[in-house]
């Protein structure tokens, strides 16, 4: 009897949860649905920040990825977004600052400079006006490239003429499809938003914390001290002392608490569906390159004799073997933290990936709006999987963080690590 | 207007300059600061605790040992004082017992003697009594003899006789 009614009321609840955002992603639709409409009369540019249904039609792989991409601006609740800093470099113009709010969601240009889809891109043509321009509009015309890959490419309308939009730069040599183009985006992004929050929260909430140890000096913890002492005592002996070693792991705790705690945090305001969380901040592969090479100049730069020696010129073992070894060691400094970015951005953005996809069965199943009775058979089916992924995405998100710090502490007990065979050897003689 | 618009672009695996740029700061000055503010007064506040605490117990072990050395010593103070008691009780009653067999020899004796005093007491009594009664008896044998002689006098053969008599009493006697 228990049983049944734990199960009516997660029945109850999957459909309550998904019959709200049924709800809340219907308005956005409708919104971007009357921004075709007027984009198709060539007066308005579309809404910015959710592509995916232009024409009409609901495009799923579109939705999932225009949502887990960085945004110049925070889309807050119904067509309300948070304006956000936007500090913009371009070689040939130089840095151009201001609100995401001056470009009105992509419909006006300022400097070259418009709002696509939430991202911030430029006109390079010269012919382009300067200073604030209207847009009639954003289209995309699909390109062939001469792999045979399909790709968008965008034009911003302005007075009947289409000028090519260039995407931000990229630092990926064009290995993933970026590159750079005629400018450089330093804003303050929806990730860096979060990235900045979580920064705060976090030094908010250990400053309490150290707060409490100061008054209880002497004297048992209490409140929210001895509830992150838990945290702080569990990173310390399973994570810092058997990686690192006794000698080492107090100059290295501070490093392994903030990169825990700050995967953890980005993590988690990356499971809240709302804002101020729902940004993909560890799943965005700049983020977690960005941890990981912070990883490697810690690990390398505290690298002692015997790490290099053992890099270079692995002692005890045949010289032949050491021709062979040492490349594949030196390959493996670098697989180390390429490692931890990969894990990270992939298990993060897989979770967000999945949870938008399941969302995205209610549209799918709705037949973009015509049957309602598919669109509630999506919202129980994707509502309640999504329910469960939710619990699951935030053991990842736990798990992630902890692996993330865990792998980082053994490459450093690995570099500070002093071999005894070496010391024995030194009494013997 | 072309149909599909949006192109699916998995744009977070490009990595964004400025996105590097700002983790890193972030990242950086969040390790910065919750390393000097938090994490490292953290980790020397809880070391001095777990100091504090294995002293405390350390502490406690050392005062429980002493109470423990204490307690063996009352014991065996204890141990010494009913030992003593029981010497010096044993001692006591030993003392008694040749008092009172002292004692009692002594009152034997003491009796003993009085028996013998008065024993020689009543034989020099009687020794006495006799001497008495001899004396008397002489006295009175005198009388006698003097009334008899008086008498007997008068009559020789009487008076020889007489003295036969006396003298053959004399010898009974």
């Amino acid at each position: 009897m228990k049983v049944e009614f734990k199960k009516l009321s997660i029945l109850v609840f999957a459909l309550a949860f998904s019959w709200g955002m049924l709800l809340a992603q219907g308005h956005g639709q409708a919104q971007e649905e009357h921004g075709v409409e007027t984009e198709q009369q060539g007066e308005h540019g579309g809404e910015a920040g959710h592509g995916g249904h232009e024409d009409g039609k609901y495009d799923p792989v579109g939705t999932v990825m225009g949502h887990i991409a960085d945004a110049n601006e925070f889309h807050v609740w119904k067509g309300v977004h948070l304006p956000l800093p936007v500090i913009l470099y371009a070689p040939e113009h130089g840095w151009t600052t201001g609100l995401s709010s001056m470009f009105q969601h992509g419909h006006v240009a300022v400097d070259g400079y418009v709002l696509n889809h939430g991202r911030v891109n430029r006109v390079a043509d010269p012919a382009f006006p300067k200073g604030e321009a209207h847009i009639d509009g954003v289209v995309a015309h699909k390109v062939e490239e001469a792999d045979g890959k399909e790709k968008d490419v965008y034009y911003a309308v302005h007075e009947g003429q289409e000028y090519l939009l260039d995407p931000p730069s990229t630092v990926d040599g064009g290995f993933l499809g970026g590159r750079i183009t005629s400018f450089y985006d330093f804003s303050i992004t929806k990730n860096v938003f979060t990235m900045l929050l979580a920064g705060l929260l976090l030094i908010l909430l250990f400053s309490a914390v150290a707060r409490g140890y100061r008054k209880n000096i002497h004297k048992a913890p209490s409140g929210i001290q001895s509830f992150m002492e838990v945290f702080f005592v569990f990173i310390r002996d399973e994570v810092t002392k058997p990686m690192i070693g006794e000698k080492h792991y107090e100059r290295f705790q501070p490093f392994i608490m903030t990169l825990f705690f700050f995967i953890l945090f980005c993590n988690l305001m990356g499971l809240i569906p709302f804002f101020p969380g729902s940004a993909n901040v560890t799943g965005n592969l700049a983020v977690t390159m960005t941890l990981a090479v912070i990883t490697f100049l810690v690990v390398n730069f505290n690298g002692k004799r015997d790490y290099w020696e053992h890099v270079f010129w692995m002692p005890g073992i045949p010289a032949w073997v050491k021709i062979i070894l040492t490349p594949v060691e030196i390959l493996s400094l670098f697989i180390k933290p390429f490692s931890l970015m990969i894990r990270l951005f992939a298990n993060i953005s897989a979770g967000h990936i999945i949870i938008l996809s399941l969302i995205g069965l209610v549209f799918l199943f709705g037949n973009n709006g015509q049957s309602v009775g598919g669109a509630a058979g999506g919202a129980v089916i994707g509502g309640l999987f999504t329910a469960f992924m939710n619990l699951i995405e935030l053991l990842v998100a736990f798990l992630q963080a902890f692996i993330f710090a865990i792998l980082t502490a053994s490459y450093i007990g690995a570099a500070v690590e002093e071999h005894h065979h070496d010391e024995a050897h030194g009494e013997a003689h | 207007m072309t149909e599909v618009l949006f192109l699916a672009d998995f744009s977070v695996i490009k990595p964004d300059p400025g996105l590097i740029f700002w983790t890193a700061l972030i990242f950086l000055l969040v390790w910065l600061i919750l390393g000097r503010m938090a994490f490292r007064p953290i980790q020397n506040a809880l070391k001095q605790r777990e100091q504090d605490i294995q002293n405390a117990l350390d502490e406690a072990r050392k005062a429980r040992q002493e109470m423990a050395n204490l307690k063996a010593e009352n014991e065996e103070l204890l141990k010494q004082a009913q030992e003593e008691r029981a010497k010096i009780l044993k001692e006591a009653k030993e003392a008694k017992d040749t008092i009172i067999s002292e004692a009692k020899e002594k009152a034997k004796e003491e009796a003993h003697k009085i028996v013998e005093n008065a024993k020689a007491e009543i034989e020099n009594q009687r020794m006495a009594a006799v001497v008495d009664l001899k004396n008397q008896i002489g006295l009175l044998s005198i009388e006698v003899a003097e009334k008899v002689l008086r008498r007997q006098l008068e009559d020789k053969a009487g008076q020889e006789q007489f003295v036969k008599s006396l003298v053959d009493e004399i010898k009974l006697s």
